[in-house]
């Protein structure tokens, strides 16, 4: 139980003051049991407060800190660090969120925010009391990684790994490097041949001695945790053991196959998927020749597999668009006077593949809107297909084109094989079957197996550069954790009261990590959490019959005693008015803003002054100076009244 | 009983990477939903105990509200079905205890669900108010 507890409450300029009265709030906690420190503060995150923490920590002895200012997701970084700066466990801080869900969320009953807040507080007080020392978990790391799949991705991430001076396993399952792109002809942008790319990639790749190609390579068995994964791989029938720290997936993913009969897809040979039909042009000489016939009108059909809203394939693979109209470039670079049809939904060109589409448009391709409600109609007479197709763009007029080549512009879909991966690496899948990050935006190459990287297309459609990226991106998070040789975990984990635990199996039933073993303990089987893949997600606890598991730093103690703290009565006087809008009513509540606002205030009282002229004046550092002046002006306090003789000061005055 | 100008307090489990993003964005566009409304952030709406969720009960709030992650879970396909577990276990002891199990709501909560999350707030609120506070009912905390 913590018993002297700091409390800070953040202003946040005016974002959380300006409805929650914290000062009232600052002046109540301080009568809560356990609560040393009580203040309101300007900004809880600036350096002079951090400073005034750790002061009051040491020299109040305080056990524990809750900072009352915006999400957690922004600072409790900043406010474990000071923690532990000021030598209290980090976990012995809350932050409690009077920002995005209180002051913010209620600017419309100020009132009311202020008594929520009074709860929020109060939990976080609560919780802060039954709060743990928690050590974070550190383990041995390996500086070796294996890359899954050898496309461009994988080679690309391979390089930068080793380069990095990690020793690096590539396992490919394919006789050779280089996967989809080996394949795919002219590339956009560059123009380069995918081979090219590719052939690039490998040269530089087998000039560094730190990494292995192993190519028919199959990962076999994965066992281990972060830092000390051991990897079965069975290349071309051998058996070979690799100690890895990390893993990283890139394996790419599948092209759609159309299903028989989908738009005419199988029956008849004229009817060819956007891969099958790039072969045909790049292998073609002179004449687009197709079956023996030549080709003279081809009409691409556009999200064949994709945005299906009541198929499987609800998603944009984003890169067919832009594949089919460059597909379509480089059949009027190669064959003269071949007629092009689109019958696309939407064309989804972004940035600078967008200039492929104005080309396109120039050359003369004609581009025939249609909508998934009435696709186009495939008909064949003998061989050769017609295709019925109702123009949105011209009152739905119906068009019969008739074609000499149809191509299925098909998108991309996870691999066939994505189950036996996510089996073996448990990387969760997502309902588009690609394999899922831990959040699109905060931990984009992530997966929620420690470890366990994803990047490239095996986690979603992407193109060439957006895979390259995110393999990259994932090999720079690699090498950021293992560099060191040791690695340091959250230690957010589950654990086993021994003596209510009964074993019974329940909790490792649902567990998706494989963390729960049963062991023998004091003459009876009880389970034990493997704390190195354990990810914390709690789901074992509430299938425990006996309460026998708690997840650290979400005990039942911390839980239960939040809803008792925002359940607690709150006894709020209205908030007194003050007549801010005129500059005296600004100087005077001054008095409730950090003290080094007020010696700048007093010291401009005089006359204007520079930043250098208030730093000589109040002798405090150039750079706190600077801040607090900065924010002073922001908020309206002062104001500049042109730069000083140098012209490269600002001269602040006190705002009339 | 229904009664005028009633807020019901409720309490909100959402998740620190789906849900909880989400209800911060509704904060930061200023939508704006009922202040009785407490969140407690977890991992994985997949981790909360019956327990909990009847000690809200127990302390006075109207109604419990539990922001999951649904199929966007990072840790299990089974997310929504481990949570709606927990949800069936606590209508349970709800019952027991003679709660409304209307008094509690589940629904999938992405990280950009602000508008979704005012609505859900504003529904379940209406709902709440309709079966009074929870004081109203024949309920007898232990």
């Amino acid at each position: 139980m913590k018993q002297r507890i700091g409390v800070y409450i953040c202003h946040c300029g005016g974002n959380i003051s300006d409805y929650v009265d914290v000062e009232q709030l600052g002046k109540l906690m301080a009568n809560e049991d356990g609560v040393i420190v009580s203040k309101d503060v300007m900004f809880a995150c600036s350096d002079a407060n951090q400073k005034q923490m750790i002061q009051d920590i040491n020299e109040k002895q305080l056990d524990a800190i809750v900072v009352a200012s915006c999400s957690p997701k922004l600072h409790t970084h900043t406010f474990r660090g000071v923690a532990e700066r000021a030598g209290i466990n980090p976990y012995n801080y809350t932050q409690v969120n009077v920002r995005e869900q209180c002051s913010w969320a209620h600017s419309d009953k100020p009132m009311d925010a202020t008594i929520k807040a009074y709860g929020l507080i109060r939990a976080g007080i609560n919780r802060v009391t039954h709060s743990e020392a928690l050590e974070s978990i550190e383990i041995t790391a390996q500086k070796a990684v294996a890359v899954i799949g050898a496309g461009v991705s994988g080679l690309r991430a391979a390089i930068d790994l080793a380069r990095m001076g990690n020793q690096v396993y590539l396992i490919e399952k394919e006789a050779e490097v280089g996967g989809r792109v080996l394949t795919s002809g002219k590339l956009f942008m560059t123009g380069e041949n995918g081979k090219e790319v590719i052939d690039r990639l490998y040269q530089r790749l087998k000039q560094m001695n730190n990494i292995n190609i192993f190519t028919n390579a199959n990962l076999d068995k994965i066992s281990g945790s972060f830092g000390n994964f051991f990897i079965d791989v069975n290349v071309g029938g051998e058996l070979l053991k690799l100690n890895v720290g990390s893993v990283l997936v890139t394996t790419g993913f599948d092209f759609y196959q159309p299903k028989e009969g989908e738009y005419g897809y199988k029956l008849s040979e004229n009817v060819i998927t956007l891969p099958d039909f790039n072969k045909l042009v790049e292998n073609g000489n002179g004449k687009l020749i197709h079956n023996g016939k030549p080709v003279k009108t081809v009409a691409y059909i556009y999200c064949v597999g994709n945005r299906q809203s009541k198929g499987e394939n609800k998603y944009c693979s984003r890169h067919c668009c832009t594949a089919a109209i460059h597909s379509s470039l480089n059949l009027h670079e190669k064959f003269d006077g071949v007629k092009a049809f689109h019958l696309y939904r939407d064309i989804r060109t972004y940035g600078k593949q967008e200039l492929l589409y104005q080309e396109s448009s120039k050359k003369g391709d004609i581009y025939i809107k249609f909508e998934e409600k009435e696709p186009p109609i495939v008909e064949m007479k003998g061989n050769k297909p017609f295709i019925k197709v109702k123009d949105y763009l011209t009152s739905k007029k119906e068009l019969t084109l008739d074609a000499d080549l149809v191509v299925l512009v098909t998108g991309m879909v996870a691999r066939s094989d994505s189950n036996e991966i996510s089996g073996k690496l448990k990387i969760p899948i997502g309902t588009d079957k690609f394999f899922n990050e831990i959040h699109p935006k905060l931990k984009p190459v992530e997966t929620v197996i420690k470890g366990v990287y994803i990047g490239g297309a095996c986690q979603g459609p992407k193109n060439i550069s957006e895979s390259v990226q995110s393999a990259l991106s994932g090999a720079a998070k690699i090498n950021a954790v293992i560099r060191k040789g040791s690695i340091e975990l959250e230690p957010i984990v589950a654990r086993i009261n021994p003596e209510a635990c009964a074993w019974c199996n329940k909790c490792s039933e649902v567990c998706e990590f494989d963390a729960i073993k049963p062991i023998e303990s004091n003459g009876k089987m009880i389970a034990e959490v493997n704390i190195s893949t354990c990810t914390g997600c709690g789901i074992c606890a509430p299938v425990c019959p006996t309460n026998a598991i708690e997840v650290a730093h979400f005990t039942d103690n911390e839980i239960e005693s939040m809803i008792d703290g925002f359940a607690s009565p709150a006894n709020i006087a209205p908030r007194e008015q003050t007549n801010q809008n005129t500059s005296s009513a600004k100087a005077q509540s001054l008095a409730g803003y950090p003290k080094i606002w007020r010696t700048i205030a007093s010291a401009l009282n005089d006359k204007p002054l520079s930043i250098p002229q208030i730093t000589e004046k109040i002798n405090i550092s150039i750079q706190e100076v600077t801040w607090n002046v900065m924010t002073m002006n922001r908020y309206g306090f002062i104001e500049s009244t042109g730069l000083d003789g140098d012209e490269v000061y600002h001269i602040y005055k006190l705002k009339k | 009983m229904p009664t005028e100008n009633f807020s019901p307090k409720i309490l909100v489990f959402s998740t620190d990477k789906i849900s909880d993003p989400g209800i911060d964005q509704a904060g930061l566009r200023k939508l704006h939903y009922s202040p009785t409304v407490y969140v407690i952030s977890l991992p994985c709406s997949s981790g909360i105990k019956p327990r909990w969720i009847m000690r809200a009960f127990e302390k006075g709030f109207d109604g419990v509200f539990i922001a999951a992650d649904g199929h966007e879970c990072s840790y299990s396909p089974k997310c929504a079905e481990h949570t709606n577990t927990i949800i069936v276990e606590s209508q349970k002891m709800m019952r027991e205890k003679n709660i409304n199990p209307k008094r509690i709501r589940m629904a999938a909560l992405c990280s950009v669900c602000a508008e979704p999350f005012v609505s859900h707030m504003g529904n379940f609120s209406k709902i709440l108010s309709e079966l009074g506070s929870l004081n109203t009912e024949e309920y007898k905390p232990s």
